[in-house]
């Protein structure tokens, strides 16, 4: 078994003070191991985005531990979360958040730049990650000249440029169609593959269910239950059937 | 280029009615800060124009004398005792003072007389453009600068009026020799100056020394001061910066030409720092975005510092072109605005320092951004 690329261990999360306190999360224990895509589900509220930003180092955690491929997060200020994040998370964002001045390139670039990779290497692993993604052709086009699903694998590129170990997104397709939605999955899917590389998806849609590997139900801010997806369970049969 | 940069730009002239509220901010502020620094510097000149123009090494004056206007008298018969003083080339007595012209209507203005000794070395007339200054040996003879026709009722060479009740006649007249006072200055030969301002032929205002070559100004001027305890003794250099120093320090005007320019710099720095700050709250979930995916707090200050630099630069290009538009304008007025080459580069400095200034309320801004927003918008 490889080791977690992400791990949340007991983790309670509090927003809020005095009477306007919620306790977001209640000791939430989640792994997202390289190779995998883990899906996030569960209702409005449960907690679903509140462990995405703990996991994703942009909220610290009120108790508990998270670590990011081995580091710990505990007591880092907010210039060393972003180096966490910057060396090893890729995100995306429901509502994509492109830089609508800049190209899709350009856009892919922009996660190389500030990881401070000179213009004349990140340009072509930008093009290289928007071909992966099916963009080859949309290089030059700006979100505003993009469709939905266009603009969204734009910000799958962004996220997986740098080859971060975890990918984190956010309700990646709820503004698509179903048609974009199981597009956007079946690319998420193929980058879940590589190994050494976890794909964290939060979502309540379960059209998305075939494309998992493990699922997380989060509830009231608890993990109430882990299962095997049927992507799991279909590569587990093709194992135990291919020897014969 | 770099990708912030790019970045920065397109940001900033994506929202061009913005920009060009911005650009009208800068260059109204930095075009205040040029014209007042330039009206410094073109009356810095203007009052010591006759300094300038002075053939003088050294300058003897009454003690406490604050800046060449000031008519204060001196002894005149102490020509021969400078004169023999060893390293003095020449000592020619200097006449000056306020006076009355009376015009052939009966009008009367005020005129600044300046009378020296035509046969050496002193103050005369300088960019004559119509006679001669040699002229002014004749009886009666004056000259006058061309842009005073109107005040002194005269219409060129052959003009005739009145000084203290002495008729006078323009045989020369000078182009751009003028007065920041608006008092038209009148050159005329010692003796007749004396007559003009009513002081007698045993005085003067000054005394202009003129040094032999490789002469010592110091061991002179303290040679000059043993004999007239009473007098101070300059250079040129040295009453050039007295004169300027008592117009615009001593009345107030040079303040008040700061005081202009402080208030651009104050305007110019509100309007940017508005601008930048609005922008930036425009473009906070991208600056957001830019924190999720992990970019140091100084990348997007640098996003932030380049749009204030391009507000800069742009800003000041089209400052500097109605700047030198005004400089041609006033160049033969009464208070040309003179910008300098040091001028200019010194105001791009002051602009470049204003718009980065200006960008701290939005790197303030930036600082508070939480990067967990982008999940909820």
């Amino acid at each position: 078994m490889t080791s977690p690329v992400l791990e949340a261990i007991k983790v309670a999360k509090v927003l809020g003070h005095g009477a306007g306190q919620v306790h977001a999360l209640r000791g939430v224990d989640l792994s997202l191991r390289g190779g995998e895509l883990t899906l996030l589900m569960g209702p409005s509220g449960s907690g679903k985005t509140t462990l995405l930003s703990v996991l994703g180092c942009m909220l610290a955690p009120t108790s508990g531990t998270v670590s990011v491929c081995g580091h710990g997060t505990a007591d880092a200020g907010p210039e060393v979360l972003a180096q966490l994040r910057r060396d090893h998370i890729g995100f995306i964002f429901q509502t994509y958040h492109l830089f609508p001045t800049l190209t899709a390139a350009e856009n892919v670039q922009l996660a190389l730049d500030v990881r401070g990779e000179a213009a004349a290497k990140a340009r072509p692993r930008a093009e290289d990650a928007l071909a992966r993604v099916g963009l080859s052709h949309k290089l030059g086009s700006f979100p505003r000249e993009m469709s939905g699903g266009e603009q969204q694998r734009v910000a799958i590129a962004r996220a997986i440029v740098s080859n971060p170990s975890a990918i984190l997104a956010d309700e990646p397709t709820a503004a698509l169609d179903t048609e974009n939605g199981q597009a956007i999955m079946a690319i998420l899917a193929d980058i879940a593959n590589e190994p050494g590389r976890g794909v964290l998806v939060v979502t309540h849609d379960t059209r998305l269910l075939p494309f998992a590997d493990r699922i997380h139900r989060i509830e009231d801010g608890l993990i109430v239950g882990v299962e095997t997806g049927p992507a799991r369970k279909a590569e587990l049969r093709a194992a135990s059937a291919g020897p014969r | 280029m770099p990708l912030n940069f790019t970045l920065a730009s397109r940001n900033l002239f994506h929202d061009r009615l913005r920009f060009v509220a911005t650009m009208i901010g800068i260059v109204f502020s930095v075009v205040l800060v040029m014209v007042q620094m330039g009206l410094y510097l073109g009356f810095g000149d203007m009052v010591t124009k006759m300094i300038d123009h002075a053939d003088a090494d050294l300058w003897v004056m009454r003690d406490g004398t604050k800046c060449f206007e000031d008519p204060s008298l001196i002894d005149a018969r102490k020509q021969g005792a400078y004169q023999a003083i060893a390293g003095v080339a020449s000592a020619e007595p200097l006449v000056i003072g306020f006076s009355d012209w009376h015009m052939a209507n009966g009008a009367i203005t005020p005129v600044f007389i300046v009378g020296s000794n035509l046969d050496g070395p002193g103050l005369k007339p300088w960019d004559v453009t119509a006679g001669s200054a040699q002229t002014l040996r004749d009886e009666d003879a004056v000259a006058v600068d061309k842009t005073y026709y109107e005040r002194l009722g005269i219409s060129g060479l052959g003009a005739k009026a009145e000084i203290r009740g002495q008729p006078v006649k323009v045989t020369a007249l000078t182009d751009g020799v003028r007065s920041f006072t608006t008092t038209p200055y009148v050159f005329v030969d010692m003796s007749r100056a004396r007559t003009y301002v009513g002081i007698p032929k045993t005085y003067a205002n000054y005394f202009l020394i003129k040094l032999k070559p490789g002469a010592d100004a110091a061991k002179v001027a303290s040679a000059i001061r043993e004999q007239s305890p009473k007098y101070e003794v300059l250079t040129t250099a040295q009453f050039r910066e007295r004169s300027r120093s008592f117009w615009l320090f001593g009345t107030g005007a040079g303040a008040a030409l700061f005081a202009g320019a402080l208030l651009g710099v104050i305007v110019g720095t509100v309007i940017v720092a508005q601008t930048l700050y609005s922008s930036t709250k425009d473009h906070i979930d991208e600056f957001a975005t830019l924190r999720a995916m992990g970019s140091s707090n100084r990348y997007i200050y640098t996003v932030i510092i380049y749009q204030a630099l391009l507000n800069a630069v742009a800003g000041f290009c089209f400052a500097a072109l109605i700047g030198m538009a005004v400089v041609f304008f006033t160049r033969s007025g009464a208070l040309p605005v003179v910008i300098t080459p040091w001028l200019m580069a010194a105001i791009f400095l002051l602009t470049v320092v204003m718009c980065v200034v200006s960008a701290f309320a939005a790197i303030l801004r930036v600082v508070r951004i939480d990067p967990v927003v982008v999940f909820s918008r």
